[in-house]
């Protein structure tokens, strides 16, 4: 039984529209209450500080097969950043993709307190449950790749929805999902052979179906289940020039299937989806005509896929994308990873630098579209850690985004061409911190479909984090660093209203954290009968019994559970 | 003639040794399979040795003996093969290049019959490789 | 009573055979069906042989004494906490949970930590990590693959099942097995008491048929003809898997390097200007070069033959170069063929744990890696370490007998489940179950997929799981260490199954989960 009252910040909860208001949030057990018992709780003065929910992360590379080929084929990323033991913590490594252990301090550390791992294959499941066990201090879920599975697109192509979605909701349970995710839509079966697809219309070889088909129908499929988040969508041919036409045609496809001008698809790390120019010598932002749709559109939401000039990994199920970045040359290291009837997958260490052309472009587009994109309900912030650059970077993005004087500075060092083909100077927005606090954690947690996280009303979960930063003395766009800094450290951050750091130090690292899944019940089980096993024989190596994650792999459960209409 | 064989010695699996390591260590199955060389016809000749003569095979780092046998496929002459396990690593050597792997395959050996010696049970080569055992 | 217990694990090899039909009576396995003649061995017969451990036993004057659990334990937690430098090493045949806290107690050690992987393809990850890897899962290869080639492996003797489930004999969606052909040319070829005999030997391996091609031999003019998938091996010596290749390519030893690089050499459009690499005329090389370019989807699984000779994890890098130089004109992938079942996981287990695979060392409070340094073999030779343990491992079978002879100056401590060579060297020798067949838990596929390993028979009584041995080994050592009033890490020991807590009020969870074949069977 514990109860803590949080004295005096300035509280910033968009969800329940307070902005920078002087009140108290209390505390009780792991949730927030209207009110308590001054006399018994435990008081943390936060007089002059600023008090956010815990930060949601909506798309963030941190545990499976993917995540950990990534640490063990890059010791040096490693050596740079080895993390010590100490009585409380556990030892570790860091830099671009750093071990479990330093991954929850280090989101702990910045205020984080709920991380959604990017995408898994179904098949290598139990492997990031076991990385996510091994993840201290944060509630966290994954999700399932979806899109290449055999099952899909055959049932997809027949245009049988009903079964489809049976099937996705035995996937999704048996992976202990969260959501369904798509890698570049067909692209990743067409690797199998060493393909790829280059436009949402292109057929899926061997299996008569196109992109289109396949987004409409799982995002189909998804409403009948009535999962809580959208469709998690990694458009087709990413970080090709010239993708941002793919992309805009992606989204006009969506369009007409969204009837309640509610969020049907969620587009991640757009700035990669984003480009112009036919060639990379003509490469030009195409952040002006995406934030212009997203502007007159309500069914997609976004997170930015920020660039932040580093030495970092990228990986992605997107193996074709991987092998044509490997062919750009300059690339020591090229892993392909596929995954039979499911998947594909690749990694590249790459370091993003100012003075190279594309990727001082790729830093700029990132920002144009979180700054041209007027409703921060709409574009989340994320790096899409690691591609463009490792979590850890967080505050450092969040300075660009609330102070055009940070931009500037970073912008001058850049390479001369991208300054010159940059938006950002016609840019004068600033974020205020209501709006840092949407794209971090309200927004995050509203497209991921968490009602108690993202905001701080009676029932939310307490998980809390307290910012030194005090919104009348400090002005945020003037003095970047010392915001900065105060978003890298937060004074506290409570989980489970438990306090797990201090001034940036963790003081108690035994909370574990949750694991959300989704259970999406049908009407109509999807029937595994003789007949569907031996199909999973033909299709998979392993049994069809052998195949689910079984609940030893899930240390705390937080199942949700919802009712499909099929 | 010099009763002497210098050979490239290459120590591997083989089905019979996976199935004697798991029937156990000390089983029989286990003895069979490991303290042997397999031979190409030829060299088995020049030596004068038949199917299940014994043999001492000497490196750098130790010496051995076990079982000679003809290899099914006849290898390459001056070639020989053993599998792995505690006879062969009698004669493996610690030379890892800097790279955490011990020498076990491709090195010179030199091969002589040993016809009245007695081949090792593992007890006895633990004993007299490292003075103790399970005893 | 018997019962059957079907979709068992098998607990060996890289393959992770998941199709075992297990028959247990009286709680002891009577009866194996599908798995190979390596499994049997051990299902039916090794788990249970005499050989096994059922006390802990210390040696006093020399003997091995049976002592108290108690007592093992708290005797290996001071030899432990006494070290000032102690090795860890092992970990490949047990699960992943155990090798989680193999970690935690390599930590609070400061000692260092090591797995079978340095000894076996330990240069293949360090290869990994100078290039990467363009690699797949086994399915992949079953659905897809027309060219597959066994480099320097022989999968006939340390993966029996591989060929049948994953490759040339197993049908996938895009290509189909070759098996039916070979049996045709079997027939054809040889009479059926060979194959009789072949196929006592090995269950369900496919019989073996004549030789077709020797490397002397003509250009192999039907790797272009042969319809169906094609299978190539590359060896130093002919084996049982050569015998069931479409090509078999016997280089000289030591020659890996030279031939591959001439095989990219041939595949990047070079002129090479020699007769013959590694003792193969080029215009042989070239027919290879040429069927693996204009294949589908192709595939070199490689062996310890290339990790274990001249070259070492060089040999593996320029393998992956040729297979990423490949994927310009065609699909092609490459792995290694993992030899313990678990070997693959103690990598993964220790990389998300601490950024390294192997070779791990935890003197300075945090890990560092240095293979060359810090991996067993290279340690012991240097007598750098001050005690050892050894867990699920056989190092007596496998280290050379002068590295051995390093280890044994020092305390050793073993844990195994039977008496093979290295426990008959303990000092404290602890006895385990089996993994996968008396306790439950993780085991990583040579291709990384997780696969969970069941348990069919229950372990003789006071006989503990490698996890509960770790778990009271740390916290006795802890406990010394406490007593010291030196400082420990907090104790967080995970239990094997882990109770889910009660679920977060955040989402309604219905009172009754629903019971369809969707919530699949707990461990058990």
């Amino acid at each position: 039984m514990t109860e803590i009252l949080i004295k005096n910040g300035f509280v910033v909860d968009p969800r329940n529209k307070i902005n920078c208001e002087k009140m108290d949030i209390a505390i009780k057990d792991n949730k927030i209450v209207k009110k308590i018992n001054e006399k018994q709780a435990q008081i943390i003065d936060a007089s002059g500080l600023t008090i956010m929910a815990g930060g949601v992360d909506i798309h963030s590379h941190i545990a499976g097969a993917e995540v950990n080929l990534g640490r063990i084929i890059r010791p040096e990323d490693h050596y740079k950043d080895p993390v010590r033991k100490t009585p409380i913590t556990r030892s570790g490594t860091g830099y671009s993709i750093p071990s479990t252990f330093v991954t929850g301090y280090r989101y702990a550390e910045m205020g984080y307190t709920t991380v959604f791992n990017g995408s898994i294959a179904s098949m290598k499941a139990k492997h990031a449950h076991e990385e996510l066990n091994d993840i201290p201090l944060l509630d966290k879920g994954t999700f399932i790749l979806t899109g290449d599975w055999w099952f899909v697109l055959e049932n997809l192509a027949k245009n049988n929805i009903d079964e489809c979605a049976r099937l996705v909701a035995w996937l999704i349970h048996s992976a202990r999902g969260y959501a369904i995710k798509v890698v570049n839509p067909g692209g990743l079966e067409s690797w199998g052979f060493g393909r790829n697809v280059h436009s949402i219309d292109d057929q899926v070889p061997n299996f008569c179906i196109t992109p289109r088909e396949i987004m409409r129908g799982l995002i189909k499929v998804n409403k009948k289940l009535n999962m809580p988040h959208t469709i998690h969508l990694h458009t087709n041919n990413l970080g090709v020039p010239g993708n941002y036409q793919t992309t805009l045609d992606t989204m006009k496809a969506l369009e007409d299937l969204s009837t309640d001008g509610k969020p049907v698809a969620h587009i991640t790390h757009i700035q990669f989806a984003c480009f112009k120019g036919e060639n990379w010598r003509k490469f030009k932002s195409g952040a002006e005509d995406i934030s212009k749709y997203i502007n007159t559109h309500n069914h997609i939401t976004l997170d930015m896929g920020q660039v932040t000039f580093s030495d970092t990994t990228t990986m992605t199920a997107d193996g074709p994308f991987e092998f044509s970045l490997y062919e750009m040359g300059g690339h020591l290291k090229w892993v392909n990873s596929d995954v039979e009837t499911e998947s594909s997958g690749g990694i590249i260490p790459f370091e993003y630098k100012r003075n190279s052309p594309v990727n001082a472009l790729q830093w700029s587009i990132g920002l144009e579209l979180a700054l041209l994109i007027k409703d921060p309900w709409k574009i989340f912030m994320t790096t899409d850690h690691p591609n463009g650059g490792p979590f850890y970077d967080y505050p450092k993005v969040l300075a660009w985004l609330y102070s055009k004087k940070a931009r500037e500075a970073t912008l001058k060092k850049c390479h001369k061409s991208a300054r010159k083909k940059s938006l950002l100077p016609s840019i004068n927005r600033e974020l205020t911190l209501y709006e840092i606090a949407i794209m971090t954690r309200a927004g995050t947690a509203q497209a991921l479909g968490l009602p108690n996280k993202g905001h701080l009303g009676v029932g939310a979960d307490a998980d809390v984090a307290i910012f030194n930063i005090n919104p009348e003395t400090l002005d945020i766009a003037q003095k970047f660093r010392t915001a900065r800094r105060a978003f890298a450290h937060a004074v506290y951050t409570l989980k489970d209203g438990v306090i797990v750091t201090k001034d940036g130090q963790i003081v108690n690292s035994q909370i574990p954290g949750r694991t959300i899944w989704v259970d999406a019940q049908t009407k109509d089980p999807c029937r595994i009968d003789d007949d569907m096993k031996r199909k999973f024989k033909e299709y998979w190596t392993m049994e069809y019994e052998n195949y689910p994650v079984t609940d030893h792999y899930i240390k705390v459960s937080d199942k949700v559970t919802v009712k499909a209409s099929v | 003639m010099e009763h002497k064989l210098l050979a490239t010695l290459i120590t591997g699996r083989t089905i019979e040794q996976g199935v004697g390591k798991e029937k156990g260590k000390g089983s029989e199955e286990y003895f069979d399979s490991c303290a042997v060389c397999f031979f190409d016809k030829s060299d088995m000749l020049s030596l004068g040795i038949k199917n299940g003569s014994t043999v001492r095979v000497t490196s750098k780092y130790g010496s051995v003996i076990v079982k000679a046998k003809k290899y099914r496929w006849g290898t390459t002459p001056g070639m020989v093969f053993m599998p792995c396990g505690s006879w062969a690593n009698v004669v493996c050597g610690d030379e890892t290049y800097s790279m955490g792997m011990p020498l076990y395959k491709g090195f010179p050996v030199e091969i002589e019959p040993a016809p009245d010696q007695p081949v090792l049970t593992l007890e006895k080569l633990l004993l007299q490789q490292f003075g103790r055992n399970s005893a | 009573m018997s019962k059957i217990i079907n979709n068992v694990v098998c607990p060996i090899c890289g393959c992770l055979c998941d199709d075992l039909e297990v028959t247990v009576e009286n709680n002891e396995i009577v009866k194996m069906k599908n798995g190979c003649a390596v499994c049997d061995a051990k299902m039916v017969h090794g788990y249970k042989s005499e050989e096994r451990i059922l006390k802990p036993l210390i040696r006093k004057d020399g003997k091995l004494i049976p002592v108290s659990m108690d007592e093992a334990i708290k005797k290996a937690a001071q030899i432990l906490a006494d070290a000032k430098y102690p090795l860890l090493f092992g970990w490949s045949s047990t699960v992943g949970e155990a090798q989680r806290i193999g970690v935690e107690l390599a930590e609070e050690l400061g000692s260092a930590l090591d797995n079978c992987c340095s000894v076996c393809h330990g240069p293949s990850v360090m290869a990994t990590q100078e290039i990467g890897i363009p690699a797949a899962t086994l399915g992949q290869t079953r659905h897809r693959a027309d060219l597959i080639v066994y480099w320097a492996c022989n999968p006939w003797a340390s993966h029996p099942r591989h060929v049948e489930r994953y490759t040339a004999f197993t049908s996938g969606r895009f290509e189909s097995s070759e098996w039916k052909n070979y049996m045709q040319r079997l027939k054809a070829a040889s009479g059926r008491k060979k194959m009789e005999m072949a196929s006592k030997r090995i269950a369900r391996v496919e019989p073996p048929i004549k030789p077709k091609v020797c490397f002397t031999g003509p250009p192999p003019q039907m790797l272009e003809q042969k319809p169906g998938r094609k299978m190539i091996v590359v060896d130093v010596r002919k084996t049982m898997t050569a015998e069931i290749a479409d090509y078999f390519l016997q280089i000289e030893p030591n020659r890996d390097y030279e031939v591959i690089e001439a095989l990219r050499c041939l595949v990047t459009d070079q002129e090479i200007d020699v007769d013959k690499v590694g003792g193969i005329p080029i215009d042989t090389l070239r027919d290879v070069a040429d069927a693996m370019m204009n294949c589908e989807f192709g595939v070199i699984y490689f062996g310890l033959g290339m990790t274990q000779s001249l070259g070492r994890f060089r040999n593996i890098e320029i393998a992956i170069a040729l297979a990423r130089d490949l994927n310009r004109k065609t699909k092609f992938v490459i792995s290694p063929m993992r030899g313990h079942f678990n070997v693959t996981g103690a990598n993964n287990v220790f990389a998300w744990q601490t950024g390294y695979p192997f070779a791990i060392d935890f003197s300075q409070g945090y890990p560092q890696f240095n293979p060359g340094e810090n991996t067993a073999v290279d340690l012991l030779k240097r007598g750098d370490n001050d005690a050892t343990l050894i867990i699920a491992a056989d190092p007596g079978a496998h280290f050379p007998s002068v590295i051995m002879q390093n280890m044994m100056k020092h305390p050793l401590i073993t844990i195994n489940p039977d008496m093979n060579a290295i426990s008959r060297l303990g000092d404290v020798v602890f006895p385990a179950q089996w993994c996968g067949i008396e306790y439950a838990g993780t085991a990583y596929r040579m291709d990384t997929v997780p696969i969970t390993l069941k348990k069919v028979v229950e372990a003789p009584p006071g006989v503990l799981t490698d996890e509960e041995l770790l778990s009271r080994i740390l916290k006795e050592v802890r406990a010394i260490k406490i007593k010291r009033g030196e400082p420990v890490g907090q104790t967080e020991i995970t239990p094997t199954h882990p109770d889910t807590t009660k679920p977060s009020p955040t989402h309604k969870t219905p009172a009754k989960p629903k019971q369809t074949k969707k919530t699949k069977e707990r461990l058990k």
